[in-house]
């Protein structure tokens, strides 16, 4: 049966017959794996999405986790995903046989966790954190600490979360306060509060291992003094058992809009509430070396980004398809040339505008699904392309990218959520049906992991004019490398793609022709829809190149959603180019009395 | 404890399946294949068996080249070896066929359990453990809702109408359980690595030995001689209750002799 999660042909087309990600497997780190481990991997995803985190989505959403003054519950059915998750071995999939891992292609596991996204985005969340706090431990802890912290990580004992985040600094991390003091041992004390905090206290696992960014005293103001602290709930013994309740509290959980199922936190650490080791203050060790903290973290970004946007996309896709499935059934009205009234109603899918929303949909969360994968490749071949030229281009190339592999699929994708529900009609606006849910969830994107607007001003504020617009020089390439492969019917659009990267091309060096931080940060998010959509016209052009000489109703849908995009929303970039291309300052040059 | 899984490839349960007009047999291709889901129980209990007992368990299948994936996933659950048995042959066997390859496949290979699903979900039918069991020879235990192992001797619990039989049988003996019987675990990222090194024995009519006029569409003893789609769904009666609409519910059921 056609899953209403996920599509199953639509990420295989994606991987095989598009990324050819089974030519990763003559890589060494790669080589143990095959089209039939890749095909297992995807099937144990969508089975552990159908059995085990889909049926309690709704539930997790109406029954969020209920803080009692003292404990957060979670309900069972989370604990019971979350076991045969870990069960799995899914955790470690794509991390080094060394820690234990599977060496899984990094695209081959994005694309696989699409399905448990798209199924319990709230659910999903405890492991995804967990690892990315893993990831980082890797990276950057010592062996001690991956042994203590990283080793109960994967195989599901213990959970992690990120601490960045307090009440006054949010976007700007220059503003973070917490404080770290070092103590005779080597350890260090914190002191502060977090806000924001994800998964931050449950009952789900035997420890908590918090990542915490920290100011040492006599650091340096801003982000160049901030350090990086693992702060476990439970202080771990030598033996890796957990021993004393550190000094890491709960201080209340915020109750938001989606994610629901997803406990979120405010923090307090070393208020006093426990005395381990019969001091004040929370114990941490020190991750790398101080003052380095948030390159630690910024380490791990792309990473954590491209999975935002994967989530982006999956509750988009899920919504497209619930949509799709409900026009197809839903009987309503007759088409206009029928004045027939006793004649039957027709389904609604035959109305043109409801296929303008679905095909819109489609075109948003197909599209935004190849980039995403397309990202996550670029992740791999960072890693194991041959030459180190081609690691160096991909690496370039994913940095460019990355600030709309987030933001895009948060802002098109969550539109597609929009029409799933405007399908449904009024029924959408009810809680009997899972596409308000998709919506609410969704919204989140657009906050997290750094807001939309702020990775619009990292896109035009540094990644399109670093190492003097080598990103952007490297997307522009490939961009063009598509576009001149474009013949026959696709010429056209080629030529259509061709000339919007020029024009971003003229338009970049257009606004940072005078250095003016203020026509930069004036028109930031504008650059970043229209690059975002170039961007995304590409992966369709590259679609459609995969689908030549294809015949059947998959084909002809990618044909289709394709040619939409191309001639409804690429167009749209024109006046947004135009009106860049002028450097307008409205909104840096505004008084805010007037607003 | 040697223990033998039969397992089985059907289309998809949930997919919509088509019968093709040129033979009047389920059009394979129009499904994906997945590892019949019953059988997933037959496999679990098998490693459960064997992670309380010791010994190992191989998967045997019948059924074309794709089968190959369902033979798989049974192995990436935690089966140690496979046979598969695939043959253009084959293809057409009917019940009485399918025994006659699985038992042949099964004998002299000092099997102490095979077990199956209850039935499998394209062809509901049965029958093949029981004609298995009947062509080697030895006990069989069907629709077994618990499975003890103790020795040599087999005990299981079958829920009856009203009540729980229990049947023993001493190895070598032939088992079918039910969904009750267990939750089939997930095949791991592990086992789905470890899957592809394990041995699978390739098997086809010549190497079992057979007579192929007794197996394939040729030697079956039924045959499907026509079919028709199911009628679309006529419209609903519907009961308006003005005070005795129980009455009218049951009168139409009294008609309808459901009742
Ligand atoms: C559900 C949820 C889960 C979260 N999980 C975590 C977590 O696990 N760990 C963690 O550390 N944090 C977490 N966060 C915090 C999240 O990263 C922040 O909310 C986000 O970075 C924005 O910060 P803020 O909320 O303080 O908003 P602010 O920074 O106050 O932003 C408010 C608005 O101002 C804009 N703005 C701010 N500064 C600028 C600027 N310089 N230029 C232009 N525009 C600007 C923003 O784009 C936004 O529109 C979570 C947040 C939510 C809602």
């Amino acid at each position: 049966m056609k899953s209403r999660i996920m599509s199953e042909q639509d990420l295989a087309f994606l991987l095989y017959e598009w990324l050819d990600v089974e030519a990763l497997t003559s890589r060494p780190r790669y080589r143990e794996h095959s089209r039939e481990t890749f095909d297992a991997v995807m099937e144990l995803s969508r089975e552990l999405a159908e059995q085990d985190f889909a049926p309690h989505n709704r539930l997790g959403d109406t029954h969020e986790p209920h803080f009692d003054g003292t404990d957060v519950h979670v309900i069972p059915e989370v604990a019971k995903a979350l076991a045969a998750f870990a069960e799995s071995g899914l955790m470690a999939a794509t991390l080094d046989a060394e820690v234990g891992g599977g060496q899984l292609p990094q695209v081959v596991g994005r694309a696989a966790s699409t399905w448990l996204q798209a199924a319990n985005i709230a659910t999903i969340t405890y492991p995804a954190l967990s690892v990315a706090n893993a990831n980082l431990l890797l990276a950057h802890g010592s062996a001690e600490q991956v042994e203590r912290f990283v080793r109960p990580i994967i195989e599901g004992r213990f959970f992690g979360t990120m601490c960045l985040s307090e009440p006054q600094a949010g976007s700007s991390l220059a503003d973070v306060v917490t404080r770290a003091v070092l103590q005779e041992d080597g350890t260090y004390r914190l002191f502060g509060s977090k806000m924001w905090i994800s998964a931050g206290d449950h009952d789900l696992s035997e420890n908590i291992v918090h990542l915490v960014l920290a100011r040492t005293p006599g650091a340096p103001p801003g982000v160049k003094g901030l350090s990086l602290f693992i702060v476990p709930k439970f202080l771990v013994n030598d033996d890796g058992s957990c021993g004393e309740r550190n000094d890491v509290v709960l201080a209340g959980v915020n109750h938001k809009m989606g994610y629901r199922g997803t406990v979120n936190t405010i923090l307090n650490f070393g208020e006093g509430t426990y005395q381990p080791g019969g001091g004040q203050g929370a114990i941490g060790t020190l991750v790398g070396e101080e003052h380095h903290g948030l390159a630690y973290m910024f380490h791990m970004m792309n990473e954590a980004r491209v999975g935002v946007g994967a989530a982006a996309v999956a509750l988009g896709y899920t919504g497209y398809l619930h949509a799709l499935d409900y026009a197809r059934n839903r009987p309503q009205g007759r088409p206009a040339w029928d004045k027939d009234p006793s004649s039957p109603q027709v389904p609604i899918i035959r109305h043109a505008d409801v296929r303008r929303m679905l095909l819109a949909s489609k075109s948003y969360v197909e599209g935004a699904l190849a980039l995403v994968l397309f990202a996550a490749l670029l992740l791999d071949e960072q890693l194991t392309a041959e030459t180190s030229d081609a690691r160096d281009e991909a690496a370039l190339l994913l940095d460019v990218l990355t600030p709309i592999v987030k933001a895009w699929p948060s802002q098109w994708c969550l539109k597609a959520n929009d029409y799933a529900i405007q399908v449904h009609g009024g029924y959408g606006y009810t809680r009997e049906y899972p596409v308000e849910q998709f919506y609410r969830d969704n919204r989140l994107n657009a906050i997290h992991e750094g807001t939309d607007g702020i990775q619009a001003i990292d896109l035009l504020g540094r990644k399109v004019v670093m190492q003097s617009g080598a990103g952007l020089r490297a997307l522009h390439g490939r961009i063009s490398a598509t576009c001149a492969r474009a013949d026959g019917d696709l010429a056209a659009y080629g030529q259509a793609l061709q000339d919007a990267i020029n024009r971003i091309g003229g338009v970049t060096m257009a606004l940072w022709a005078d250095r003016d931080p203020r026509i930069a940060l004036s028109n930031s998010s504008l650059y970043a829809d229209a690059l975002g959509h170039v961007v995304i016209a590409w992966m369709w052009l590259e679609q459609m190149q995969a689908c030549a000489g294809k015949s059947g109703a998959f084909y002809d849908g990618k044909r289709a959603a394709g040619a939409y995009f191309f001639d409804f929303e690429l167009p749209r970039i024109g006046p947004t180019l135009d009106l860049l291309q002028r450097c307008d300052t409205t909104f840096s040059d505004l008084d805010d009395a007037c607003l | 404890m040697k223990i033998a899984v039969c397992v089985k490839q059907v289309p998809d349960t949930w997919a919509e399946k088509r019968l093709r007009e040129s033979d009047r047999r389920l059009d394979r291709e129009s499904a994906d294949g997945v590892l019949n889901e019953l059988d997933e129980y037959a496999v679990e209990e098998a490693l459960r068996l064997v992670e309380a007992h010791g010994g190992e368990v191989t998967i045997v299948s019948m059924g074309p080249e794709r089968a190959a994936e369902s033979v798989r996933k049974a192995l990436s659950m935690g089966a140690d070896a496979a046979i598969h048995v695939s043959d253009d042959g084959l293809a057409g066997s009917d019940a009485l066929a399918t025994s006659l390859v699985l038992a042949r496949a099964l004998d002299g290979r000092d099997f102490d359990v095979v077990i199956f699903g209850s039935e499998s979900t394209d062809a509901r039918m049965s029958v093949v453990p029981a004609m298995v069991a009947e062509r080697l020879g030895w006990a069989m235990l069907t629709f077994a809702q618990k499975v003890d192992v103790d020795g040599t001797t087999v005990a299981i619990e079958r829920a009856g109408d009203g009540e729980t039989v229990s049947v023993r049988a001493s190895m070598p003996v032939v088992l079918s359980v039910v969904e009750k019987i267990n939750e089939p675990r997930y095949p791991s990222f592990k086992g789905i690595m470890a899957a592809k090194k394990k041995p699978v024995e390739s098997l086809d009519i010549a190497s079992l030995g057979l007579d192929a006029a007794a197996v394939g569409a040729s030697g079956a003893w039924s045959e499907v001689a026509d079919f028709a789609a199911r009628p679309a769904k006529a419209a609903g009666t519907v009961v308006t209750d003005e005070g005795d609409g129980g009455a009218q519910v049951a009168s139409y059921l009294v008609e309808q002799k459901l009742i």
